[in-house]
């Protein structure tokens, strides 16, 4: 095992243990909401257990994950060594501090902020300094990466760049036109704040720098996952990627319109002008695009796979894919609930039908198919995939691995589609005990808040599965060769055109005018507005 | 770049499929008026209550007819936490916050918008059918957050 290959395994073994207790705090929150009076159960600890799982999921478990298999990739698709990677080191252990100091914090009970920590509710300052540090840790990440591809590109001078670290390239462009923006928030705004050095913050101002970060947040989590729908499921299937180039076209698309979208989780925000709400709402649709073109290329090399292991018939190629490999029934399951998310993202990036989702139960529903599931489960079957390969172990308590996404499929359908009903019916997210003192309307929740905890407690024996299997190969598995890990092969080469799309500094800079242009006025036009700031409240 | 045929079909498609959204979206838009509320007012949150605006809390007629329901709202609470309404008429909700962000929503409605504080929300809704509707607070603000319950009691029209 060399150093970059037990880099990657921290990095993935923090993402492991942070999603494991992210998780057990999942499973009481479900139980809440179904008014299960359990003997630990408070408002003040299901709001910190809100704000727990949110962090440790959404913010920790993905960014660790992606690192550790960005490293993978950089080693595995360039076939060269790591770069840098003292820096690496220093950089997975400023990320990890801060994880620590942020998780700590909101354990204490200092920082039940929830992870979208809108001002005027005011943690504790070392909430948002871990939280800096996590986002510092991922710019060096991100340094490494760009080095990585830089010194391929000087070896391989004229050659297209393999499509695996195309993705995680985008990846890193996504991550870093984003995270600008929940810098600026931290250091001008909730930092100084936090600490006492500025009395007030200016709401809507927070919020739209939250939201230039918080949406191209959900294309760093999926882009990694498609990386693995591409370029690694049709090689496990037995099969070929379809096609190449669109692959690369849809990577693309993506560095140029994840960001520019973020005022559509602000259409019901007052002080913003609808104008701009429906510039940003035109850009949102069109994102959808490059996800309709991933369903087709994705399933087309699903079919050249099953039909390469000798399915034939319409449908008969699906009885011939590898449904034992945990990698391929992982990432089908994953496709098939980002089907349901996709569907919903439409919906809530209405401009109009928004206004019968925003902030209710619909929304967790919602992206709990898009990150916790095509994310979420993607990244459990890549682990499935990695982990072995990297500590030089066979996988243990295989079966306990083939069950575990098909567990999450079920308790996912069964926590997920209740949740998007109940949210059309009106109930709101995040709420401790939605009974509302015997209300009518409230009471017509009910029984659908019963099947969403079943759905949870299935979902926990799931990720419980997942774990025990992590652990298990890592401290218990029998002993191996490092195996190599190996990506798709194209039907056909993609062919010289695709040298356009392989241009990603190019791609960076026109994305980064896109940014100016949809954040610029808005933001300088709010600076010019007479607005009121906010004392800090804590009432947690 | 060889694109296979009916992957192009598909390409095609689905860039139909989003001009439609596209095109109901603006239709809704421009010809109904659907639109999130994007009300542009600031107002000082350290001083709601003796601002004109919202001194006086609840249902009042306007001059010309229309129905205005002015609210505020706080840690954890609805000012007033019961309105009456009538049926079949416009109501113009205004509502500010005094502390932190709250969600002012009526459930079974398209009643929804963020109550920041420092900015007056305001959105307009006609409720069709009588009856008792129930406001909740739809964005977490503090450990009484779930126990924001409000009414809405809409009457038929004498």
């Amino acid at each position: 095992m060399n150093r970059a290959d037990r880099l990657a395994t921290a990095n993935i073994g923090v993402a492991v243990g942070a999603s494991t207790v992210a998780a057990m705090m999942a499973v009481m929150q479900a139980l809440s909401r179904a008014n299960l009076d359990l003997p630990f159960r408070s408002a003040s600890m299901y709001y910190l257990s809100v704000t727990a799982h949110g962090v440790l999921m959404a913010l920790v478990f993905t960014t660790f994950f992606i690192m550790g298999m960005g490293y993978v990739v950089a080693t595995r698709a360039l076939g060269q060594p790591l770069p840098w990677i003292g820096f690496a080191w220093g950089s997975f252990w400023v990320a990890a501090a801060g994880t620590l100091m942020t998780a700590l914090t909101i354990l204490a009970g200092k920082a039940s902020v929830l992870y979208t920590f809108y001002p005027p509710l005011q943690a504790h300052p070392a909430f948002y300094i871990g939280a800096t540090l996590l986002v510092v840790g991922s710019w060096g990440w991100c340094a490494v990466m760009i080095r990585a591809h830089l010194l391929w590109r000087k070896a391989n001078p004229g050659a297209l760049t393999p499509l695996p670290m195309v993705g995680m390239l985008a990846t890193v462009i996504v991550w870093l036109l984003a995270t600008p923006g929940v810098a600026a928030e931290m250091l001008f705004q909730l930092i100084p704040w936090s600490l006492g050095l500025v009395p007030t913050v200016d709401p809507v101002l927070a919020r739209m720098l939250f939201w230039w970060f918080g949406h191209p947040l959900v294309y760093f989590w999926l882009l990694p996952a498609y990386v693995a729908w591409y370029t690694i499921l049709p090689r496990e299937a037995g099969g070929k990627l379809f096609s190449d180039p669109l692959a690369r076209v849809v990577f693309v698309m993506f560095i140029l319109l994840s960001t520019p979208v973020g005022l559509h989780h602000q259409f019901m925000d007052p002080g913003i002008d609808v104008k701009w709400k429906a510039f940003h709402a035109f850009n949102t649709m069109w994102i959808l695009y490059p996800s309709f073109i991933t369903a087709f290329t994705v399933i087309a090399s699903l079919e050249v796979a099953g039909r390469m292991r000798g399915g034939v018939g319409t449908f008969g190629w699906i009885r011939k894919l590898p449904w034992s490999n945990p990698l391929v029934s992982s990432v089908v399951c994953a496709m098939l609930l980002f089907a349901v998310g996709g569907f919903g993202g439409a919906i809530n990036a209405s401009f109009g039908m928004n206004a019968m989702v925003h902030n209710t139960s619909w929304v967790p529903g919602h992206f709990h198919t898009t990150v916790g599931s095509a994310t979420a489960l993607t990244f459990m079957g890549l682990a499935y995939w990695m982990v072995p390969a990297l500590v030089g172990r066979q996988l243990e308590l295989r079966p306990m691995a083939r069950v575990q996404p098909w567990l999450w499929f079920i308790g996912m359908l069964c926590f997920s589609i209740p949740t998007h009903i109940t949210g059309l019916l009106g109930m709101p997210r995040r709420v401790y005990d939605p009974s509302y003192a015997g209300d009518a309307t409230a009471a017509s929740w009910r029984w659908l808040t019963d099947l969403s905890a079943i759905g949870g407690l299935l979902l926990f024996a799931s990720a419980m599965f997942f774990a025990l299997v992590m652990l298990f190969t890592v401290t218990a598995g029998k002993k191996m060769e490092q195996p190599p890990l190996e990506f798709a092969e194209p039907l056909e080469p993609p062919g010289p055109r695709a040298a356009i799309l392989d241009r990603l500094g190019l791609w960076t800079v026109v994305a980064a005018l896109l940014v100016i242009v949809a954040y610029g006025y808005p933001i300088w036009s709010h600076l010019q507005m007479h607005t009121y700031g906010s004392p800090g409240y804590s009432p947690f | 770049m060889n694109v296979d045929f009916y992957e192009k079909v598909w390409m095609w498609v689905a860039g139909v499929i989003i001009a439609v959204f596209l095109a109901m979206i603006a239709v809704s838009a421009a010809a109904y008026g659907i639109r999130p509320p994007s009300r542009i007012e600031m107002i000082d949150p350290a001083a709601v209550m003796a601002d004109p605006r919202f001194a006086q809390q609840g249902v009042t007629r306007l001059p010309d007819g229309r129905v205005q329901a002015t609210m505020v709202v706080g840690m954890f609470f609805w000012l007033p936490a019961e309105i009456h309404v009538p049926a079949g008429t416009p109501v113009t909700f205004r509502v500010t916050s005094i502390d932190v962000t709250h969600g002012f929503e009526i459930a079974k409605t398209n009643v929804n918008t963020m109550v920041v504080p420092g900015y007056v929300s305001q959105l307009t809704y006609t409720f069709d059918t009588p009856g008792e509707y129930l406001i909740v607070c739809n964005e977490y603000c503090g450990t009484g957050h779930h126990t924001m319950g409000g009414k809405v009691i809409v009457e038929a029209r004498p």
